[in-house]
């Protein structure tokens, strides 16, 4: 009769590996990848609906690029008037442009400029910009746009 | 000795609800989050701004060797001083660029012609994007062409390798190197500046 209390519980005693932590461990996991993914860095103030093109090339390398957002403001008291969007601020006087790209400029020398612009917008706002860009010393750009769907 | 026994066995019973599944629906929650989130990587068409001048007169440019795109604020293209549309531009680019000095009135080799791109004021964005992205794609065309022969139009060669297309070449390129095919064919595309359109 001792024996055999004592068998059944050598039998009890024998644990698997405890795997109530292992939820905790992911969901740990989950929360930080939820946290530290930035999905939208800046708040767009004028309304972008970015042209169709075909050419399309692909930019990896995106701590190079800096938005520039030329389009219609959304709201407040200058809604519907074509507006120059850096950062995020609007730009009061496209002189700004000039300083703001400089220094961007000089803390990487390799950078590009991406102009999101509205599709309705006019050239004259885009070339103004460019203009800017040039004195700037920001040569490289590029005119963001969607891929074209194939007809 | 029966009632100590029963008591015991329902002690065990409820001691634990099963928790190893909740590795697995925390798993799948995981999974789904990094496949739904997608890093949009920016495409465009990308250009180089001609660096400002200071004094000096930009480059005299022979009449035959520049193509005039006009486009003005309804999307009505001029190429040349003669009237066409935005689908005719591509082939028109090409015969030009590839044209190695037989028709007067196009360019005398490819790295000497360019495609100078001028817009009214009150043009459009959107009809700038869709001229520029036929020009670029005429380039596009003539790029991919070379890749897959190794060969230029003039039928020199520079690349050692085939390729399926210049996308493929492109990405078969480490950072540091020289895309060979743009070296030895320039694409020499001019924005001028709008006219105020009044």
């Amino acid at each position: 009769m001792a024996s055999e209390r004592f068998q059944k519980r050598s039998s009890d005693t024998s644990p698997g590996i405890t795997t109530a932590s292992l939820p905790d461990i992911i969901f740990m996991l989950l929360i930080f990848f939820m946290v530290t993914t930035v999905l939208r860095e800046t708040e767009i103030q004028v309304r972008t609906e970015l042209p169709d093109a075909e050419a399309l090339t692909k930019i990896d390398q995106k701590r190079l690029i800096s938005n520039v957002y030329i389009g219609p403001v959304i709201r407040g008291p200058r809604e519907g008037e074509t507006a120059v969007q850096i950062d995020d601020a609007l730009i009061e006087e496209s002189s700004a442009i000039r300083t703001i790209m400089y220094n961007q400029l000089q803390e990487e020398p390799r950078l590009i400029v991406s102009l999101r612009v509205d599709r309705e917008s006019e050239m004259q706002v885009v070339n103004e910009v460019q203009q800017e860009l040039r004195e700037a010393g920001t040569l490289r750009i590029n005119y963001s746009s969607n891929p074209a769907v194939d007809q | 000795m029966a009632g100590l026994l029963d008591k015991r066995r329902s002690k065990r019973e409820d001691a634990e609800t099963p928790t190893s599944s909740m590795a697995d629906i925390a798993f799948l929650l995981l999974i789904f989050f990094l496949v739904t989130t997608t890093i949009n990587v920016d495409t465009g068409i990308g250009m180089t701004l001609p660096p400002q001048l200071e004094q000096e007169e930009p480059p005299p440019v022979q009449e035959r060797n520049l193509l005039r795109v006009l486009v003005n604020a309804s999307g009505e293209v001029l190429i040349d001083d003669n009237m066409s549309s935005v689908n005719q531009i591509r082939e028109e680019v090409k015969t030009h660029v590839l044209n190695y000095g037989e028709n007067a009135d196009y360019s005398d080799s490819p790295s000497d012609a360019v495609i100078s791109l001028k817009t009214d004021a009150q043009t459009p964005y959107r009809i700038y994007i869709d001229v520029l992205d036929e020009i670029q794609m005429a380039y596009r065309e003539i790029y991919n062409s070379i890749a897959r022969s190794g060969n230029l139009p003039s039928g020199e060669s520079v690349l050692d390798e085939t390729y399926e297309s210049y996308e493929a070449y492109r990405e078969s390129l480490e950072p540091e190197d020289d895309d060979l095919v743009r070296e030895s064919f320039p694409r020499n595309i001019s924005i001028a500046e709008p006219d105020s359109g009044n």
